[in-house]
């Protein structure tokens, strides 16, 4: 059975967890870049966890459903309407045959994740159904969805009850305020002693330019560099290197002014120096904020990295348990 | 060569084999990352050789941060061989130079480039002191190039001319990034060549472009069947300048199914190849011609 997509919203495309082991060829994870809240709406509705779901960004689609399936949404708070009738976030609800899925506006976060029951069953490529636009590659049709396309859902899982929601400790969005977790590090040497100080010091902003690629900063003091004699094949700007591979949450300065943080469709290398790299378990955050959004850039140790992995992860497995 | 290492993140360690560029370099981020595939370390899960460098990505619950790092240091100094070689492939690339595809979007970008009233390989032909942009082609298909590293977006190639350094083509990059590539521009930024394998935003010089498509995501093109990207990291390219009529006959040959790319197996050896480049590098023509 399948969906049809009546209006698609923004840039709504279809992901799962990613297709790991293609970087070196440029093809990056992808997948959505909200991992936890991805995870959660395939619980809810009875999914394997890393089941192919729609990742909606600021906009809701509109959606006609052909058969009975349980759906959720989570991540953003954009609140889904059946037929018009409000539904909870983080929460299961059932969609008829027939009925329509839509979206109030949204109230908080970026990226919402609708889970269906069955997943959506777009072809696996290279292991992954999720959407790599740039590419081409992966999803439905290789790009996000368009009013009319037809989408066929898997056999529905295992049956849950209506209601099941995510318990409010085991939900995450972003605060008022953002705090990025940083491991300095890559070129970071590259940088000035004082404008290192300053970049972790100063308040940035989320720039309209932000999506799946990467999220670009502005409003903190352009960065200074370490005098030098550029290397052969590196390119005559300070913030140029001979191009390298880049890491997922590798922040580059490029000219020095304005922080790009590369997430899960990153351009897996190029020309520019990076200074770190945003910790794992900060990345799921960034996927949900919205532009203008205040952002500071903390540095921390591989340690206190880690042992913020292992927080996310032994929230992960609560809410696995919770929702088994 | 100082090694530098240096962790991305709880998630990646990166590796700078060399500052600068240089065949040395790429030889021994390629050896390491053979060797790191080869050794099947537990939680390695991406191996990323690029130019002059390489990144390793790992699952930190599998290995932590400082025995990956171990692992890799160890696997450097075992990759350090007398008389590196390499069993690769080379390729040959048709190549209509000064085309009016790339051509036209060029001159909608104008004011992002350093020489506004040149072309992009006019500029290249003068900053590199050649005459004439005939013998600019001639230099540019004139030696084999190396992929250096496979990325930035699916498939595409950069390309390193394996000529002497005093004699490699050096251009910079637009001064603004252009918002748009042709599908399948040959590009230059630096000193490495690429092709653009999608339509794109990019700051790379444009000098031509080629019907050869090397990356289809729907494996509709015959010899992508097996493999959506043609390129791999230490392939060896040979551009071939074509004329407008061969570059129309390549595309239709491309679209029946026709088009079977010329590629030959070789083993390279940088100690013969340093010993006499423009000897080694007729060797590898007559290979791929089958000579």
């Amino acid at each position: 059975m399948a969906i049809e997509i009546v209006a698609p919203g923004l840039a709504t495309t279809v992901q799962d967890l990613g297709r790991p082991g293609y970087y070196h060829l440029g093809i990056p994870l992808s997948g959505g870049m909200d991992r936890l809240a991805l995870q959660a709406a395939n619980l809810l509705v009875g999914n394997d966890p890393g089941a192919a779901v729609l990742e909606a960004v600021f906009m809701g689609p509109q959606i006609v459903f052909a058969d009975d399936r349980m759906v959720a949404v989570t991540g953003a708070e954009l609140p889904p309407k059946v037929d018009d009738e409000p539904r909870a976030t983080w929460t299961s609800f059932l969609v008829k045959a027939g009925q329509t899925l839509s979206f109030d506006f949204l109230k908080k976060g970026a990226r919402a994740y609708i889970a269906i029951g069955g997943g959506v069953d777009v072809p696996v490529v290279l292991g992954s159904r999720s959407t790599y636009a740039l590419g081409a590659l992966g999803g439905h049709e290789g790009r996000k969805l368009q009013a009319g396309d037809r989408l066929k859902l898997g056999a529905s899982g295992k049956p849950v009850k209506e209601g099941r929601a995510v318990a409010a400790d085991l939900r995450r969005g972003p605060g008022d305020t953002v705090s990025l977790r940083v491991l300095p590090g890559l070129y970071w040497h590259r940088v000035a002693d004082q404008s290192g100080r300053n970049f972790f010091a100063d308040s940035w902003k989320v720039a309209p330019e932000a999506d799946r690629i990467a999220y670009r900063f502005r409003g903190g003091r352009p960065l200074e560099f370490v005098p030098r004699t550029p290397p052969f094949g590196a390119g005559s700007d300070p913030s140029n290197i001979v191009d390298a591979c880049y890491p997922y949450g590798s922040i580059q300065v490029p000219g020095g002014s304005e922080p790009i943080v590369l997430h899960r469709d990153a351009v897996s290398g190029g020309g520019y120096f990076m200074l770190g790299t945003v910790i794992s378990a900060d990345m799921d955050l960034i996927g949900q904020l919205q532009p203008h959004t205040p952002v500071h850039f903390a540095p921390i140790e591989m340690k206190e990295a880690l042992a913020a992995r292992a927080a996310r992860k032994a929230l992960l497995s609560r809410l696995y348990a919770s929702l088994a | 060569m100082a090694v530098r290492y240096s962790f991305g993140g709880d998630e990646h360690i990166f590796v700078e084999v060399g500052q600068e560029m240089s065949l040395e370099a790429f030889f021994k981020s390629l050896s390491i990352t053979n060797a790191v595939r080869e050794s099947r370390i537990k939680g390695v899960t991406e191996i990323c050789p690029a130019n002059a460098s390489f990144q390793i990505k790992f699952d930190p619950d599998l290995i932590a941060p400082d025995d990956m790092l171990s692992e890799l240091k160890r696997l450097e100094s075992a990759a350090d061989t007398p008389d590196p070689s390499l069993k690769t492939r080379i390729i040959e690339i048709p190549v209509l130079y000064n085309d009016p595809w790339t051509r036209e979007t060029l001159m909608r970008f104008r004011e992002r480039h350093q020489d506004p009233a040149a072309t992009d390989i006019e500029y290249a032909t003068r900053i590199n002191n050649f005459a004439t942009v005939d013998d600019f082609i001639a230099a540019h298909s004139g030696s084999p190039w190396f992929v250096s590293m496979v990325g930035f977006v699916a498939g595409l190639p950069f390309l390193y001319q394996m000529v002497e350094r005093s004699r490699q083509i050096e251009a910079p990059k637009y001064l603004r990034p252009r918002t748009d590539t042709p599908k399948l521009t040959i590009g230059h930024g630096g000193c490495f060549s690429c092709i653009y394998s999608v339509r794109g935003a990019g700051g790379y010089q444009m000098f031509g472009i080629t019907p050869m498509p090397i990356y289809d995501p729907r494996q509709e093109i015959s010899y992508l069947r097996e493999f959506m990207a043609l390129f791999r990291p230490g392939d060896m390219v040979k551009w071939k300048p074509v004329t407008v009529e061969a570059y129309h006959d390549a595309v239709a040959d491309v679209e029946a199914g026709r088009l079977q790319p010329l590629m030959r197996d070789v083993t390279f050896s940088l100690k013969e190849f340093e010993r006499d480049i423009a000897g080694y590098n007729s060797k590898l023509e007559r290979t791929l011609h089958g000579h």
